[in-house]
Formats: C-alpha cells, structure tokens, sequence
C-alpha cells in the first residue's frame, strides 16, 4: 500500500497535468466568449464529480441506516467532504467565469441558487458530524444526507426544464459541442475523478485511524479511571 | 491576471488547501499513535 500510494500520486499528477495542457493549447478558442470559454473545463468537470461524490454519499447513507455499517458511514463522511470541496470550485469558477461573459459575478438564478443551497446542504452535514456529540449523529446526519441529495437531480434537471440564465447542457439535452472539446472536457473529467479517487483513498484510510485512535484513548481511559477514582 | 488564470489558480488553491489540512491530520494521527504505541511499552 505504501509504495503504490505515491506512484498512483504520480500518475494522477502527470495525467492532471496533461488534462491542463489541453484545456490550455489543445482545446480550440471558443468564438464569442474567446478564451475565457476553458473555464469550462474546470467548472463543468468539478460539477460532475462532486454530483457522483453526493449520490456515494446518499448510497452510503441509506446502506448506514439499513446495516448501521460503520464503512458505510465513514464512505459518507468522506464523500460529503470531498463533495464539497470540488462543489465549492464550482461556485468559486462559476462567478469567475460570468464576470466576463454576463457582466455580473452572480444571479439569483435557478441553477445558481439550487447549487448553493446543495453547497449548504453539506456544509451542514459535514458541520453536524464535526460538532454533535450525540451517539446519534451518524444516523441524524444519514437522514439528512438523504434528504440533501434530493438536491442533486434538481440542480441537475434546472437547466432541461427550467428557462435559467446558466447555459444549456453540453453533453445530452440537445445541447452539441465540438469534438475536440469534448474529448479535452471528458479528460479532465477523467483527471479529476483519478484526483478525487486518490483523496478519497487517503481520506477514508484517516478517517479509519482516527476512529481506531478514539477507540483505544476511550478504552485506555477507561482502564485508568477506578486509579483515579482509588 | 486573466479570468481563466484566476479561475484556474482558484481550482488548485481550494485542492491545495483541502490537502493541506489532510496532511496536517494525517500527521496529529500519527503523532497520537506513536504516544499510544509508546505508552503500551
């Protein structure tokens, strides 16, 4: 495990890297909006992968409250982490990226107002499960999990459905795209997914020492409580 | 600086940070079960 830890880092670095030099040079400039446009290579692949880390949360969660897997909750936390993480590039490049193109960092748009409240859903998990010290806070904090990820279809679906002031989809929804920019986007897709499995990796194996740490300074103080008590 | 190197270097300042804080607790881990570990002997 040791030694494949930083060869896999490696190889998601190199691959990184090359999903930047295409979204740079490689990826034609987009005519109206000029280079601004490869934005879109960050954004749109950040929104996916925090969509799939939010739907391994919401799995995780319903396995919880139907096993009460102690894997299973730790998948959840660290996915909801994780998920925010890659939710807030979106909401940061998203704004970076309108300045430009509408003239305004923000609107209260349906899209844009869904995917921020998606954002707070999990901030307010990720908040329970860092400072409720009930015993039942993964089942509470599995509950809402459930209910936020109802979230992600409408955040999802806005834009099919809804008239918003967020572009159309690209990919499916009747939207087209040029080739080359869909083979450079699907990359950084793929380069992102390798980037958020090898966090992920790291983070559930932390999560499992932090656990197991816990258990034995409870266990230990437990032991030494009738001495003091003596 | 350009919106897309704003947006850019604003990408890999959230992961950097993300990861930073990963390390920071990797490495209070660690240190803890090294007392554990040093308390067992």
């Amino acid at each position: 495990m040791k030694r494949i830890f930083p060869i896999l880092g490696l190889l998601t670095a190199v691959f990184l890297s090359y999903a930047l030099y295409l979204a740079l040079v490689v990826a034609p400039t987009e005519q109206t909006m000029g280079d601004v446009q490869r934005i879109f290579y960050y954004h749109v692949p950040s929104a996916w992968t925090a969509f799939v880390l939010f739907f391994i949360n919401f799995a995780a969660s319903v396995t919880y409250l139907l096993r009460r897997s102690a894997k299973a909750d730790i998948v959840a936390l660290v996915s909801a982490e994780i998920g925010v993480v890659f939710c807030t590039v979106v909401l940061v490049t998203g704004p970076i990226w309108a300045r430009p193109v509408w003239g305004i960092w923000w609107t209260w748009d349906l899209r844009l107002t869904l995917t921020l409240v998606l954002w707070l859903i999990y901030v307010s998990y990720l908040v329970l499960r860092k400072f409720s010290t009930s015993g039942q806070t993964p089942q509470v904090a599995a509950v809402l999990a459930v209910l936020g990820a109802l979230d992600v279809p409408l955040v999802y679906f806005s834009i099919w459905f809804f008239r918003t002031q967020h572009p159309q989809p690209v990919v499916g929804g009747g939207g087209s795209i040029d080739p080359v920019m869909l083979h450079v986007l699907l990359m950084n897709w793929a380069a992102f997914s390798c980037f958020a499995a090898l966090v992920f990796w790291s983070r559930y194996r932390l999560e499992t020492l932090k656990r197991e740490v816990e258990e034995t300074q409870a266990v230990e103080a437990l032991l030494e409580t009738p001495r003091s008590v003596r | 600086m350009s919106y897309l190197h704003a947006a850019y270097a604003a990408t890999w300042i959230i992961h950097i940070i993300y990861v930073g804080i990963l390390v920071g607790q990797y490495s209070r881990v660690r240190r803890e079960i090294q007392e554990i570990n040093n308390k067992g002997r």
